[in-house]
């Protein structure tokens, strides 16, 4: 008992929570496994994603040294500059595969989109920590514009992965701030209500076709239907145990694409199969209850409303991408967190869990 | 806000937040048993489905590509068709050595280097099960061969296809272009599920800028295949939409007589009709057969195309940057009138140089002792260098500059296929920025006569040519004109452009450019006058250029003979006939070919015999018809004024638009 409490005073001086690190390095390792195999043994791109899992651990550490307090100071700013680079994005932003989504900043290009996922958070946090808890009508709506404002602007590039993790992790936030059951229940009924100009005007014509196809993904099986057909055979041939590590024929024969970004799930489920996937499911779970525990411990409002959005929003990732890949949701374009490939969306998710050890480990200061 | 209040909403919030947070877990427990149930059903349950799936009987999709539309000249012959071919291909799912396969067939028939290479290029993108072309246009005895030998060439199939084929590959090389195998670069422009079942697009020409009509719409079959994955039963089938066929305002029996009167020399030549800038003839010289591109060139091929002199890769009539030496004459004199700069009783003294006021160079004229009192007519007719000189600098390069640039020099003209160059009409505006240097008074002098910065292609020429030949009227040239959708039942038309009508000052400026170029021809003095043959139903207007490749020291006289081949000048013609009633506006260019009267004029004049020997005497006759006043919108007349009052009425903006939707 005291060697654990010195131990974790070690790491508490450090900023660092041990338990939570624990189970984020063990689902990356995990990932980094199935990756080999879904890149189809690609030393290269390992070594890639390897760069960039060492940036963003930096970055995490980095932010768990600041303060909640100085976070939340610096959540309007923040916001402010995310939203204004997010119109930047809109006039003069990079294209590519027909969304508008980076800034080319000359010596690196910048998704500001992928920033809003803890900027909105951070501001809706801030603003509702400094009034009524639960908030007033009045506050409320404001909290919603606040929100709004940067969500469109992303559905807009268009990216509709992006927009519905930022909607989900601003919504958590006023959630937890504690807004009546009435008013969640009236505003569950006014969305359904905006689904449909959404459906008419925002969205463009390749979301709606994902929409459709996911209802029926037999209508397009040259196009995206092809995906989730090819994904849900490869799910399903996994069975109890799976075909083996790099025994994937599914994924091996080429048949499941982008197999090693937004499909990685599908690898994982043919090759290790249900067994596998109930651990991979439990060492999420580990880190989502790490993370309510954490925020259930935290001092202060801001600290609180921030920490439990950003471990729901993790839960949202998870529940969507193997949603999509299973055919239960549409294909949105969510990446499977930790897991797949992709540089942007791994810096993000383990920033915020530099901003949950922050919470966690200057309890005590504060305290004093 | 006091102490207590602070403490009781400090407790309330963390009871909220309490409660909140078991919501929370039971929200997660609740989305982890969705998954899992989902999950279990597809993994547990239906394993075994899957797994047949997977393994066994496996449901493949495949793509039935379109048939590409084809291409017919003016007058309906068949430019471009798809004949039936066989395909050797091989699906990589079902072999375990390809190399050892390849090599295996390699015995059998004849397999070259470049169909491996582009083979293992296309392995690498294609989904495994789908088949990929190792050789195309396979004989009756190569099918035989394989077909004997098929039972041990796992993997191995022969598929009946169509293959494009060009009937006049050499004769429209440069105009339809030709369509070839896919690469990487086209692979990512190209919409990927349109093409899953295609391997050719358009590369070059028509067939490259109207890839998007020509191409269709893929069609689909579910197929049930067993493990080795042959065909069971299609389980569902979607046909697919042909693409659109065009037509064409090229004249392919034109076109033949413009090759032939070539006689091999190397030059362009484009005609096109003055009424609505539709295309007659595009020939650029030396052509290739485009049939060769098809199915890939094989390199050594390839680089004798590619690297011999001649360039006949090079399509000249719209690359092709040339001095239009005293062809750009009749228009500058024009200029002169227009703008006020001079009279129409204008004279000048030639003495067979020029000197600028103060200089001591000379520009000499061609005739050495020069020609005289020279009026305007008489510049034309004899082609006087001097009075041109004179007449660029009284009008300044501006002038000529913005006067040129309304006749479409030194600009692209819009015409429907890719690439063309601007050629250059050079302005003090342009050497400042281009150069960073000022405009000296002598670059204005030499531009007179079409040389120094002067630049035209082919195209241009042609194009300024019928402008000026029916009465300032710039039309945007077309090479199509109707598109022949599947589902309509008679062609669409092409809307002829019109994107100016060039001011005119006095109509009587420009019958004396029409009288002094019709003299080029008529008169007894013309530079053009072999042209005039005794009996002729109409008169021809032109004027004969000679375009100097390099330029000769100061008074040194130089012998053509002397001259290395490649260093002689250029020939060129301009023309459009009948004079009165224009119905076709021509040049050509005739690369080191010599003096522009002896050498490019007679091709000119047999292309325009041609090409009026289908107008009755009353046709050639008739007053020219009044050309629209305004660019004509969505309800201007049709391409072909004689079949069109119940044809629908389309713009080719319009039809590449739609292309592209449906692509």
């Amino acid at each position: 008992m005291a060697s654990r409490t010195s131990s974790q005073s070690l790491f508490f001086r450090l900023h660092i929570d041990i338990t939570l690190l624990m189970g984020l390095v063990a689902l990356i390792a995990l990932g980094q496994i199935i990756l080999y195999s879904a890149s189809g043994e690609n030393v290269a791109l390992m070594q890639r994603q390897g760069i960039r899992l060492g940036i963003a651990f930096i970055v995490m550490l980095v932010i768990a040294q600041i303060s909640p307090d100085a976070l939340r100071r610096w959540s309007p700013i923040l916001f402010i500059i995310g939203t204004v680079m997010l119109v930047a994005v809109l006039f003069f932003g990079t294209k590519a595969l027909g969304a508008q989504r980076w800034l080319n900043l000359g010596l690196f290009r910048f998704q500001p989109s992928e920033m809003m996922k803890l900027a909105v958070p951070m501001m809706l946090a801030w603003y509702l920590s400094s009034g009524h808890i639960p908030p007033r009508k009045g506050h409320l709506l404001l909290a919603l514009i606040i929100l709004m404002l940067p969500v469109l602007l992303i559905a807009k590039q268009p990216d509709l992965g992006t927009s519905l993790l930022v909607t989900s992790a601003g919504l958590f936030v006023i959630f937890m701030a504690g807004v009546s059951w009435q008013l969640i229940l009236g505003f569950a009924f006014a969305g359904m209500a905006f689904t449909i100009p959404m459906w008419l005007f925002l969205m463009r014509d390749y979301q709606r076709q994902r929409v459709l196809t996911m209802l029926n993904p037999e209508s397009d099986p040259l196009g995206s239907g092809y995906h989730i057909i090819q994904s849900k055979i490869a799910i399903g041939s996994g069975g109890t145990f799976g075909k083996g590590w790099l025994n994937g024929t599914q994924s091996h024969l080429e048949f499941l694409p982008e197999r090693h970004t937004d499909f990685i799930f599908s690898v994982f489920a043919e090759e290790f199969g249900f067994s596998g996937i109930l651990l991979l499911l439990s060492l999420y779970l580990f880190v989502i209850f790490r993370g309510i525990y954490i925020t259930s411990q935290a001092h202060g409002t801001f600290s609180r409303l921030l920490g439990a959005s950003i471990v729901l929003t993790f839960l949202v990732y998870i529940f969507v991408n193997i949603g999509m890949v299973s055919g239960i949701l549409p294909v949105v374009g969510v990446p499977l967190p930790l897991v797949s490939y992709g540089g942007t969306s791994i810096v993000t998710l383990l920033a915020g869990f530099g901003i949950l050890m922050s919470i966690h480990t200057h309890r005590k200061l504060l305290a004093h | 806000m006091t102490e207590r209040q602070h403490l009781k909403d400090h407790f309330i919030e963390q009871r909220i937040f309490q409660n909140r947070s078991i919501v929370a877990i039971f929200f997660t427990l609740v989305l982890f048993g969705i998954l899992i149930f989902r999950l279990y059903i597809l993994q547990i349950t239906n394993h075994e489905h899957f797994t047949t799936l997977s393994q066994n009987n496996r449901v493949s999709v495949q793509a039935i590509p379109p048939t590409r539309g084809l291409i017919y000249d003016r007058n309906g012959i068949i430019l471009a068709e798809n004949l039936p071919s066989y395909t050797l291909q091989i699906i990589p799912e079902q072999t375990t050595d390809i190399d050892g396969l390849i090599n295996d067939l390699s015995l059998l028939v004849d397999i070259r280097e470049i169909d491996i290479k582009k083979f293992k290029k296309e392995v690498r993108r294609k989904r495994r099960f789908e088949g990929i072309p190792l050789r195309f246009r396979l004989n009756d005895e190569e099918v035989a061969i394989i077909s004997v030998n098929l039972h041990r060439l796992p993997g191995v199939e022969i598929k009946a296809q169509l293959s494009r084929f060009y009937p006049y590959g050499t004769e429209t090389a440069h105009v339809v272009g030709y369509v070839g195998r896919i690469n990487e670069k086209e692979l990512k422009r190209l919409p990927i599920t349109n093409y899953s079942g295609t391997n050719h697009t358009g590369k070059l020409g028509i067939e490259k800028s109207y890839e998007a009509l020509l191409h269709g719409q893929v069609g689909y079959q579910k197929v049930e295949t067993n493990v080795r994955g042959r065909v069971q039963r299609v389980l569902e089938r979607s046909n697919p939409t042909p693409g659109d066929d065009l037509y064409l305002n090229l004249d392919i029996k034109l076109q033949q007589v413009a090759i032939e009167a070539f006689e091999g020399k190397r030059g362009a030549l484009v005609a096109i009709n003055p009424e609505n800038g539709h295309i007659l003839s595009m020939v650029s010289m030396p052509d290739y057969d485009a049939n060769l591109f098809v199915n890939g060139i094989d390199s050594k091929s390839y680089n004798a195309l590619n690297q011999s002199w001649e360039r006949p890769l090079f399509n000249r009539t719209v690359l092709g940057s040339y001095p239009p030496g005293s062809t750009i004459k009749p228009f500058f004199a024009l200029a002169g009138l227009e703008s006020n700069t001079i009279q129409l009783d204008h004279q000048v003294f030639c003495p067979g140089f020029y000197r600028l006021k103060g200089k001591a160079h000379k520009y000499r004229d061609w005739k050495k002792w020069g020609h005289g009192k020279t009026d305007i007519e008489k510049s034309i007719v004899q082609s006087c260098d001097v009075f041109y000189y004179d007449l660029a600098f009284k009008l300044g390069i501006d002038k000529m500059h913005k006067f040129m640039t309304l006749f479409g020099f030194g600009k692209r003209s819009g015409i429907d296929i890719l690439g063309e160059r601007s050629g250059l009409m050079p302005s003090k505006k342009w050497k400042k920025r281009v150069h960073n240097q000022v405009w000296f008074p002598g670059e204005t002098v030499i531009a007179g006569i079409g040389q120094g910065y002067v630049l035209v292609t082919p195209l241009q020429l042609a194009l300024g040519t019928a402008t000026l030949a029916n009465g300032g009227h710039y039309f945007q040239p077309q090479l199509v004109s109707a598109i022949q959708r599947k589902s309509d039942i008679i062609p669409r038309q092409v809307i002829p452009q019109m994107i100016r009508q060039i001011p005119i000052l006095r109509q009587e400026n420009w019958d004396e450019i029409y009288h002094g170029m019709t003299e080029v021809i008529h008169g007894a003095r013309g530079t053009a006058r072999r042209l005039n043959k005794p009996g002729m139903r109409y008169k021809i207007a032109g004027k004969t250029g000679t375009a100097q490749v390099f330029s000769v020291a100061q008074d040194a006289s130089y012998k053509e003979d002397e001259l290395e081949e490649r260093l002689k000048d250029h020939a060129l013609f301009m023309a459009f006939a009948p004079a009165k009633n224009p119905k076709i506006a021509i040049a050509v260019v005739i690369e080191n070919g010599g003096h522009g009267g002896s050498v490019a004029a007679p091709i000119a004049g047999k292309v325009i015999a041609a090409h009026l020997s289908q107008f009755s005497d009353e046709e050639l006759k008739r007053p020219a018809q009044k050309l629209p006043e305004k660019t004509p919108g969505q309800t201007a007349p049709p391409a072909d004024p004689d079949n069109s009052s119940s044809t629908p009425v389309y713009s080719l903006k319009q039809a590449q638009h739609e292309g592209h939707n449906h692509g």
